[in-house]
């Protein structure tokens, strides 16, 4: 499906650079630059994203109380992301007294470090992926557990009882969650049949996955978004950070480029899950085939591979920022009771239908 | 005193820590200072620490005259100011023993009326916003701007308003006063249903407030507590009900009562009070009478040397004012039995026993106002 | 007793299911009044401020500061006679008068300064109320913000202007 020789392929362009580079350079120097190349956009984007997401979240929020959100700095208020990250630059960075200089200096790149590792494996466009591994699921669940470790450091290291309760909380429902959202990425894996995610992508060729595996696929979705959430530290499960309980949690002592780091890592890491969760249900970077449709067919074959993996990335980013505005938020045992003993019991149940239905073959 | 359900099992005592839900602090509406003993996450005791807004509210009064002492009653509980002011009316005139005219009765009912829905619209917000919901806040402001809008083009003032004063009202009604009221009322119908699917209906919530802050009916009664917190839990005090004052005894409204006392059951409660003012409001609205609105005082008002006292029925519960004259121009000793000290002290029975967590949820469902307390 | 047992537990999973099945529908109605208004963005209520002056409207009676209105020939109707000064209730009224002799020798007290602190006042209209030569009212502007606090201690009368005679 993807053989129209006149869409636009963002793999021609990388490939051109790295003919280019290895022309002309020695292979040790061109494969330096390439990847001081790969690393630079790798941060663009990452940087890009966050600040589109910040002035996101802060317009769908006024948009769905009623008001305006900024409209001052810029057109629309488009530079607001950009004078925030300036304020927090400028910033003086506290240490407290009695903290743990080393740890309470470390906790925010290694949260950061982590949200940019998990981005290696995913598959941007068609050629596009940074690192083709052959788990490059199983990595992604992996780094991304590490992050907790980040958080404890922060609220251990900062001397402070509100950040320790809140670092403990958030160590709790983080570890807590990754099994239901595990399980809930196992259930496509057992459809597809393989851990790679250029495999998982190249399999929905012939229709996203929450269409072809019906019931599991949309069940594990929903768990999946549930559990991701869980896993963000955003509403409705931000005890962590909740500020009318406990002023901000685990990074209340944080001020300046820390603070700024812990907040980046909280929408790379929002990213990076909508990222998953598009590239096992809703398709990754295949377009929208209705069959039979030929010329609907047509004109989604025009639009290249990486518009409609952004596209379905971002809707998933507004459907998350939907629940922050709408319901109020659980207590840390209502939390950790949900899911014990509904989303883990509903995802083992699932994974075993999903097994069921691959064997019998009753999938699309 | 004994109260009725400690429900406390201390783990470790050398665990435990002090907590400063301090002053400044975003969920506590108010100035208010609360040492909570926790241990790790139950709580073991709670000590509200008040006084950071007191402003010598009765002590200025014994300088003011008693035209003049009711401006200072709106800023005490700022949410039910209309209620406050009448309140002090009804002590002068019951002082001098004046009849007012059947229009400013009906004018400050109408009033009251809609302060009351005003102050639980506000409620309501704030409810959502403790609990982490932000969006409720602004749907409540909507509502709640037009019945200031209101009060702005009649009273001249959106919170604090001084309109009501011994003799009547200050000012006749805008013409545009009652269709523009009447509009209100139609869509408030309609904007609660709203209300009920955001919060009301919501399963988090629900559970968040359910079984939370139960007040059992021995404990309120000893403590004294008035209002939608004590109807809650079942004890019937509405003052309208049981000592009516100026033409509450001729409206028809049910006082609404529920046993079960817990958090979930005040705010129903609440909702429901909401929709007796609009059926108050709409039986009256049609029927104001005409006549004079100020029956005329003379310019230095002395009253007879005794005691007086009036009660009414805030949004809060039940404020009382205790007038001490010695038959001088200005008031000898004048004390108000505040409906939110008394409802302060159903903090602790409620939140002993429980999670931090739940001390939010109950704070929210208590709805105190802060410079009500230390006046 | 095999019988029962299943049952029992057939219903446990029932209800199981029933309850997270309405669990969802409540969030999704909540999800829905929030959905409702993003994509009605015709509701949003905010007043752009400082660009909409030109179609504000502020009610009539809003209580804004006190003022002494002046006709066209500069004459106010204050007579200087201090009753709103008594009924202020924190004293944000001074108004100071001089007395002077007229040609006939009889002695007439005048206004000379009424003095408004307008950052202690709290517009409670009972100045207004006991005048009795309907002299103050209420202006219903609202854009009084200073540098200074001594800006807002100012008087209300104009220089040069008398009180107008009273037409018999």
């Amino acid at each position: 499906m993807v053989n129209n020789s006149e869409q636009f392929h963002l793999v021609d362009i990388t490939t051109g650079i790295h003919e280019w580079l290895y022309a002309n350079l020695s292979s040790g120097l061109a494969l330096t630059a390439e990847l001081l190349l790969v690393a630079v956009s790798m941060i663009t984007l990452v940087v890009v994203t966050a600040i589109i997401m910040v002035y996101m979240e802060r317009k769908v929020a006024a948009f769905m109380q009623i008001r305006l959100g900024p409209n001052r700095v810029g057109f629309w208020g488009t530079l607001q992301a950009v004078a925030d990250v300036l304020k927090l630059m400028m910033k003086e960075i506290v240490t407290p007294k009695a903290a743990d200089r080393f740890l309470f200096a470390l906790a925010p790149f290694l949260v950061t470090a982590v949200s940019f590792m998990a981005l290696a494996p995913i598959s941007f466009a068609p050629g596009i992926q940074l690192w083709d591994v052959n788990i490059g699921v199983l990595y992604i669940s992996a780094v991304t557990s590490i992050g907790v470790i980040g958080v404890l450091m922060a609220g251990w290291s900062s001397n402070n009882k509100y950040s320790l309760l809140g670092a403990m909380r958030s160590g709790a429902q983080i570890v807590s969650y990754e099994l239901s959202a595990g399980l809930s990425v196992l259930a496509i894996v057992v459809m597809v049949g393989s851990l790679s995610v250029n495999d998982i992508v190249v399999s929905q060729a012939n229709g996203w996955w929450i269409f072809k595996g019906h019931i599991p696929a949309i069940i594990a979705f929903v768990i999946f978004i549930i559990a991701s959430t869980a896993e963000l530290n955003r509403a409705p499960f931000d005890l962590a950070e909740a500020e009318s309980e406990l002023t901000a949690g685990f990074h209340t002592e944080y001020s300046g480029m820390k603070f700024a780091m812990f907040f980046l890592s909280e929408y790379t890491n929002m990213f990076v899950a909508c990222m998953l969760g598009a590239t096992l249900f809703l398709g990754g970077w295949q377009p929208f085939y209705i069959g039979g449709l030929d010329g609907f067919n047509h004109v989604m074959d025009f639009i290249p591979g990486i518009i409609w993996f952004f596209g379905k990335t971002f809707s998933l980013v507004f459907l998350i920022m939907w629940f922050r505005w709408t319901f109020p938020r659980l207590r840390i045992d209502q939390l950790l009771k949900l899911e014990w003993k509904y989303l883990l019991p509903i995802s083992i149940v699932n994974v075993l239908i999903a097994a069921f239905i691959t064997l019998a073959g009753w999938h699309f | 005193m004994e109260l009725t359900n400690p429900k406390l099992e201390v783990n470790e005592p050398d665990e435990e820590f002090v907590i400063n839900v301090g002053p400044q602090h975003p969920s506590t509406h108010g100035v208010l200072h609360l040492e909570i003993k926790l241990d790790g996450e139950q709580v073991l005791d709670v000590k509200p620490n008040l006084g950071y807004i007191h402003r010598g509210i009765e002590k200025i009064s014994e300088s003011l005259s008693y035209k003049q002492f009711t401006y200072l009653t709106s800023r005490m509980d700022y949410l039910s100011a209309h209620i406050n002011n009448q309140g002090c009316a009804l002590v002068v005139e019951k002082g001098l023993e004046m009849e007012i005219p059947e229009r400013a009765k009906v004018i400050r009912i109408l009033m009251a009326e809609l302060t009351r829905i005003a102050s639980h619209q506000l409620w309501w917000g704030a409810l959502g916003l403790d609990l982490g919901a932000v969006s409720p806040f602004f749907f409540a402001f909507r509502e709640r701007e037009e019945i200031l809008e209101v009060f702005e083009e009649t009273c001249g003032y959106r919170l604090t308003m001084n309109y009501i004063t011994p003799g009547g009202v200050m000012q006749d009604l805008h013409p545009e006063f009652v269709p523009k009221v009447k509009k209100i009322m139609a869509e408030l119908k309609n904007t609660m249903k709203e209300y009920d699917r955001l919060l009301t209906g919501n399963i988090i919530f629900q559970k968040r407030t359910q079984g939370v802050g139960i007040l059992t009916k021995e404990d309120l009664v000893s403590l004294g507590i008035t209002g939608p917190i004590a109807r809650a839990s079942g004890l019937s005090c509405d003052v309208r009900k049981h000592s009516p004052y100026e033409g509450y005894e001729k409206l028809d409204f049910k006082e609404i009562l529920a046993t079960t006392g817990d958090s979930y059951t005040r705010y129903l409660v609440r909702l429901e009070e909401m929709k007796q003012s609009i059926y108050i409001v709409e039986q009256l609205i049609d029927n104001i009478p005409e006549g004079p609105y100020r029956e005329k005082t003379k310019a230095v008002i002395k009253l007879p040397k005794g005691e007086f006292y009036q009660k009414v029925e805030t949004a809060r519960g039940e404020l009382g004012i205790y007038l001490v004259s010695d038959g001088g121009s200005k008031p000898y000793r004048l004390k108000y039995r505040t409906p939110n000290f008394s409802n302060l002290q159903a903090l602790k029975p409620m939140v002993i026993g429980s999670k931090i967590g739940d001390l939010v949820a109950i704070m929210a469902t208590l709805d105190l106002i802060i410079p009500d307390i230390d006046r | 007793m095999a019988l029962l047992n299943f049952k029992s537990t057939m219903k446990a999973i029932y209800n199981y299911c029933r309850n997270v099945i309405n669990a969802f529908i409540s969030l999704i109605n909540g999800m829905r009044v929030t959905g409702y208004y993003i994509s009605h963005p015709k509701q949003i209520l905010t007043q752009q401020y400082p660009n909409n002056r030109a179609t504000l409207y502020i009610p009539e009676r809003f209580k804004g500061r006190v003022i002494l209105p002046h006709d066209e020939n500069n004459e106010h109707k204050c007579t200087g006679c201090s009753i709103c000064q008594m009924s202020c209730p924190n004293g944000s009224i001074t108004i100071l008068t001089v007395t002077e002799e007229l040609p006939d020798g009889k002695k007439k007290k005048r206004l000379d300064r009424w003095e408004y602190n307008h950052g202690m006042c709290t517009l409670c209209n009972l100045c207004i109320e006991s005048c009795p030569s309907d002299a103050i009212k209420m202006e219903n502007h609202f854009e009084f913000a200073v540098y200074d606090r001594k800006n807002l201690i100012y008087d209300l009368n104009k220089p040069g202007s008398k009180l107008k005679e009273k037409s018999e």
